[in-house]
């Protein structure tokens, strides 16, 4: 069997990816909704970057913002440095991708030394201090103002000077394009193999020759490249990099989208990248208890779905192509409603619960809900969002349980295909 | 090249206060199919690690065809042509059968850390990792993970792994532990056929594998070989018959 790199399916996906990229802000062409695509373009970078570590070397860091952190503000400098002229913009990411691997070549000889929980605490420390210098040093760092520029001083290639939005979306979905490319390249290489041999098991791959601790090095270096372009594609953005950049929250939020997405995929954290990023500012937009949904979701991700998004889609391509899907539908089509209705009990009660909280002495009671105006006060609201939410749980649970013995079947019969049904 | 595949001179191990390995002498010429046996917790798996460096010696030296070795590590050793299978059998388990091979020979033919050469364009690799493929007969078995497959599958993997980097000195440790009788049979064909022309040192507790297959065996007993010598010989030893060979038959599954 040959395995092509460019089979003919995977040609059309990465020319699909990169119409859509494309396409997008002439779709959703509204100020907002770029400024979302643009965020959506780093993240991608980002936490395809943090895969390398996470799912391809079996690395679970906490300080991956060091490096995308360092990438911002280093290019955010040369940003300021290049300005009268000179330097294309264009290229200028490149210098965030060389400080992300200057802080991997510097601070990932001392992380990776070791795997697993050393490695994991390592980086958190790494994390700690590097965010506790961006305090320490405000003439590299900008102190609590961060350190700002304006990208249109320069001249861009072919005299594009990224003075709108749309443009800046372009230059960052080029950019993510080339990145990810490139990340998905490297899986395909012997590093790249020897990367999940190590993750698998570093003491057989110190039988076949190699040194797991050189393998995690290199790729740490590598992954602090790619961090780095997203950083400084990030500085470029906003034209303003804060010290929250490289701080412990950006870090968890990275991790988050990768393991939403699915570490175990490539494709996983561009998932959770564009969800996360979509939910961060579209619910982020709407409610002040985002960040509340946002670890209710992560909570039920890891106990249902610990491979993530790419591994529930994963097995539903599987079952579609084995024929097993169909049968399947009924049942989704009756839990999904179901869900629904406890999402709606829970978000009735964590609204209104905010909402007590948000306007406590102001003798204000109202949350507004979906047009709907809700008395936060009164008992018979509350009782009835738990009852909502209630019989929500109830309907799942009926409705889960008549799906899941066919669903199991499904899997059995997908695991065994010659087996007898 | 002939000579000493493998040279010993005073090899002691201990673990804290207790001495695992008391002195160990032990000369293997290259070509040569040797057996290590003793009972349980005599520290044969123990001086395995130490030849391959799992663990470092506490003294003594160890020559591989010829030069110190003592002191480096495992993936410098296996740079130099010695490798080494597991008792346990020790697997990239999330990898295919195909990918587990392929990681084994990467090194082996020049390719190191390379993030330059794209995986599926190279030739070489994709033989010899499907050459080690059809002789474990496993090729059916190509893309399956490794961690799903059966236990003599799994066996059979190890032994694929260990082999197929090309290395000239092969250390086996229990190569059959946990087999029926047929799946030993097929696994004593199996190291017969791969280790052609190699220099070959395995632990095994089958006596009828270690016989059939050694042309030398060392008796270790309690940290310290106390005979090395053709199947016959060892047969014929009494010292080994009183120490060891008396009680091999009351059934020795493990090791220390």
């Amino acid at each position: 069997m040959i395995e092509p790199l460019f089979s003919r399916g995977r040609i059309l996906l990465w020319l699909g990816g990169l119409a859509i990229a494309i396409v997008l802000p002439l779709v959703f062409s509204k100020g907002f909704a770029v400024s979302l695509l643009c965020q959506m373009g780093i993240m991608v970078v980002f936490a395809l970057s943090y895969n390398m570590l996470l799912g391809q070397t079996g690395l679970l860091s906490f300080g991956h913002a060091v490096y995308y952190g360092l990438g911002a503000f280093v290019t955010m400098h040369a940003l300021n440095m290049v300005g009268k002229g000179g330097f294309p913009i264009t290229l200028l990411p490149l210098a965030g991708g060389a400080a992300g691997m200057a802080a991997g070549i510097l601070l990932g000889y001392v992380t990776t030394k070791k795997a697993g929980t050393t490695f994991a605490m390592i980086s958190l420390g790494i994390g700690e201090m590097v965010a506790a210098c961006s305090l320490m040093f405000p003439g590299f760092f900008g102190g609590e103002g961060g350190v700002s520029g304006n990208r249109v001083t320069g001249k861009g290639l072919f005299g594009i000077s990224y003075g709108s939005q749309t443009e800046m979306y372009y230059l960052i979905a080029g950019w993510a394009f080339v990145c990810v490319a490139a990340m998905f390249a490297l899986t395909q290489t012997p590093l790249g193999r020897m990367a999940n041999a190590v993750r698998d098991n570093p003491e057989r791959a110190e039988f076949v020759g190699y040194d797991p601790q050189w393998v995690r090095y290199l790729m740490m270096v590598l992954s602090g490249f790619f961090a780095g372009i997203a950083g400084g594609l990030t500085a470029l953005n906003y034209e303003i990099v804060t010290a929250e950049t490289l701080n412990a929250h950006t870090s968890g939020v990275v991790l988050l989208m990768a393991f939403v997405g699915g570490i175990g995929f490539f494709y996983g954290p561009i998932i959770g990248a564009i969800l996360i990023t979509i939910m961060q500012i579209a619910i982020g937009g709407i409610t002040k208890a985002w960040l509340f949904y946002f670890g209710l979701f992560f909570l039920f991700m890891v106990l249902y779905a610990p491979g993530g998004i790419a591994s529930l889609l994963t097995v539903q391509r599987r079952l579609w192509v084995a024929r097993l899907w169909w049968p399947l539908l009924p049942g989704y089509l009756l839990v999904l409603p179901a869900a629904l209705v406890s999402l709606a009990g829970i978000v009735a009660l964590v609204e209104m619960g905010y909402g007590l909280l948000e306007q406590e002495g102001t003798g204000e009671h109202a949350v507004h809900l979906v047009g709907l105006s809700i008395d936060a006060a009164s008992g018979a609201a509350w009782a009835g969002a738990a009852a909502l939410l209630a019989a929500g749980l109830l309907l799942v649970r009926w409705t889960w349980g008549r799906l899941e013995v066919k669903w199991n079947a499904a899997l059995s019969a997908l695991q065994n295909p010659g087996g007898a049904a | 090249m002939s000579g000493v595949a493998l040279r010993l001179q005073g090899v002691q191990k201990s673990f804290g206060k207790s001495a695992i390995i008391r002195g160990v002498d032990l000369e293997v010429p290259v070509g040569e199919r040797h057996a290590i046996i003793g009972p349980n917790g005599a520290g044969k798996s123990t001086l395995f690690n130490l030849i391959s460096a799992r663990f470092p010696v506490s003294t003594g030296r160890i020559e591989l065809k010829g030069h110190d070795v003592t002191g480096l590590k495992p993936f410098e050793i296996n740079r130099r042509g010695l490798s080494r299978s597991f008792q346990i059998t020790n697997l990239f388990h999330n990898l295919s059968v195909f990918e587990n091979l392929r990681c084994a020979v990467l090194w082996s033919l020049g390719y190191r850390y390379s993030f330059w050469h794209r995986l599926a364009g190279l030739r070489d690799v994709r033989r010899q990792a499907e050459q080690v493929m059809e002789e474990l007969g496993l090729a059916k078995r190509r893309d399956t993970p490794a961690g799903i497959l059966s236990y003599a599958e799994q066996r059979a993997l190890e032994i694929g792994i260990t082999i197929a980097g090309g290395a000239d000195v092969i250390l086996l440790d229990e190569p059959t532990a946990g087999m029926s009788n047929t799946e030993t049979e097929d696994a004593v064909a199996l190291i017969r056929r791969v280790t052609e022309g190699k220099t070959l040192m395995m632990v095994e507790h089958d006596m009828g594998v270690v016989f059939g297959l050694a042309d030398r065996i060392s008796v270790l007993v309690y940290g310290q070989i106390i005979a090395t010598g053709t199947p016959a010989e060892i047969r014929a030893n009494a010292e080994v018959q009183e120490a060891y060979l008396g009680t091999a038959h009351a059934g020795d599954d493990g090791d220390e």
